[in-house]
């Protein structure tokens, strides 16, 4: 038997070995239990920052968050949010209207992102199949939720708003407003 | 009178039996291969229509039955609509050689558990394997697609290639059993298998059989990640569904085969003998769907390759031995 030819017998031998390992391999995989999660019957808890359906939140005392700023509707990258501003007497601003087409957003979570008053968020609700799209157009009495979502500590006129919902100076980091006329070398 | 009456019932009675036991099935190796390939692949295979998914064949069956019947602008219509019932009753009609039992006595008569002892089984089957191309290339010339064509055309390679090797390896089987008859070999294997005698043959029978019924990793004529779905890419409804019932009776048969030639066909200890036959038959198809789960298919010209410069030559070197030996024995 010449070399080359021993070289071709161990080579039909390891070729040999490694199909019946692969045999083994898939056979043993038979025996194992399946992966799937049987999804209607069966369903994954998503994490608390899966981004899903969106939300508007209300702060600590119960009044709206969103201040109509349009930041999240110019942060938007498929421009599916849409709202028109409003002030109330006392000078908070509010939005009139606010309306999320859900069959154009892409759950990128960009507007999250972008909200200065943590109005909007994102759920782990990522069930919102509907059979006629103009259903997926949710307007804002759909939007708004009762309870402060992820930050519930959080209120945001009790840090900014100069005035709005209380007195200059009464912010949680803001010191009295200083006169300065007492301010004399 | 009434004797040949009684002949023609008990006849009858087989023929159906076998007709039904093994379009029934082929149709539940569609579901067992779904199943196991989901198993292999850590998922769990249809488990929707019925308990366990069992009525998923019925499902599909409707399914295809009320689908369009589409045939291709420019196709050949008479030869579109025969390829698909090529395929599949050749693959049928083998089975009438392969004893599946031992002669059972009803009512004072013989019944021998085969549908036709002939006395060329062995050349009966293997003319019939080779009819059963035509289904394949006439499929694939009639679609008037590029990738039918090619289909086709492979097929015939292959199956040219394979046939070869599959009907040499055969040769030391009637050497051993010195018949064509299938019954005759399953009898000389009373005592021993063949296998025993013959590791090699079967080795090369197998990896034969494994060519002819189009499977992975020999299933080049399907080939889906190139020819779309090669011969029968342009085939729609039951007539998909009739290539598809081929290819698995067709599994369902050459594991018959494969039984009666090397592993003693209905011989078997304690259980009946269809149970045997049926329990080896259907090791034969796991085998076939366990490959499918586990090996990739070859490239064209390893498989010309392994038909024609290992399978075939290994096949008369085995031939030629098992001459001399049957010499030196006698």
């Amino acid at each position: 038997m010449s070399v080359k030819s021993a070289f071709h017998f161990m080579s039909l031998f390891s070729d040999t070995k490694a199909i019946l390992g692969g045999f083994r391999i898939t056979l043993s995989h038979m025996l194992r239990k399946p992966v799937t999660i049987q999804y209607p019957e069966q369903k994954r808890t998503p994490s608390p920052r899966f981004r899903a359906r969106i939300v508007l939140t209300r702060d600590p005392d119960g009044d709206e968050r969103c201040v109509a700023c349009y930041l999240c509707s110019a942060a938007c990258p498929v421009d599916c949010i849409s709202m028109q501003s409003a002030e109330r007497e006392d000078g908070r601003r509010y939005a009139e209207w606010f309306r999320i087409n859900f069959s154009r957003c892409i759950f990128c979570g960009l507007c999250a992102e972008a909200c200065p008053t943590m109005a909007i968020q994102m759920t782990p609700d990522y069930e919102i199949c509907k059979r006629d799209i103009m259903d997926l157009v949710y307007e804002k009495e759909d939007l708004l939720i009762d309870g402060c979502g992820k930050d519930d500590s959080y209120n945001f006129y009790k840090h900014a708003g100069i005035g709005v919902t209380q007195p200059r100076g009464a912010g949680l980091e803001e010191s009295k407003p200083v006169d300065v006329r007492t301010l004399m070398p | 009178m009434t004797a040949f009456y009684l002949d023609i019932a008990l006849f009858a009675a087989k023929l159906g039996l076998v007709f039904f036991v093994i379009l029934t099935l082929a149709a539940y190796l569609v579901f067992a291969e779904r199943k196991i390939l989901a198993w292999v692949q850590d998922r769990k295979g249809p488990n929707r229509v019925g308990p366990f998914g069992l009525l998923q064949p019925l499902a599909d069956l409707i399914k295809l039955l009320t689908k369009e019947d589409f045939v291709p602008a420019a196709a050949d219509k008479w030869l579109f609509y025969l390829a698909p019932a090529m395929a599949a009753i050749p693959a049928i009609l083998i089975f009438a050689v392969i004893p599946f039992g031992a002669p059972l006595t009803i009512a004072g008569r013989q019944l021998p558990l085969v549908v036709a002892d002939l006395n060329v089984g062995l050349l009966f089957f293997l003319a019939l394997s080779s009819i059963a191309v035509y289904g394949v290339a006439i499929g694939g010339w009639a679609s008037n697609s590029k990738y039918s064509l090619l289909g086709g055309i492979r097929g015939l390679a292959q199956l040219i290639s394979y046939e070869l090797s599959m009907g040499l390896s055969l040769v030391p089987i009637v050497m051993l059993a010195r018949s064509f008859s299938l019954t005759d070999i399953v009898e000389a294997q009373a005592t021993v298998p063949f296998i025993v005698y013959q590791p090699l043959a079967f080795i090369i029978f197998l990896i034969s059989i494994t060519a002819e019924c189009k499977r992975i990793p020999f299933d080049l004529p399907e080939a889906e990640g190139e020819l779309v779905a090669g011969f029968h890419s342009e085939y729609s409804g039951m007539r998909f569904g009739l290539f598809f019932v081929g290819e698995y009776i067709n599994i369902i048969v050459l594991g018959g085969l494969a039984t009666t030639f090397f592993l003693g066909g209905w011989h078997g200890p304690l259980l009946p003998p269809v149970v045997w036959f049926s329990l080896k038959t259907l090791a034969f198809a796991f085998f076939f769907i366990w490959m499918r789960g586990t090996l990739p298919r070859l490239r064209y010209d390893q498989l010309m390759h392994l038909g024609w410069k290992v399978l075939t030559p290994l096949a008369l070197v085995n031939i030629l031995v098992t001459g001399w030996w049957l010499v030196l024995i006698r």
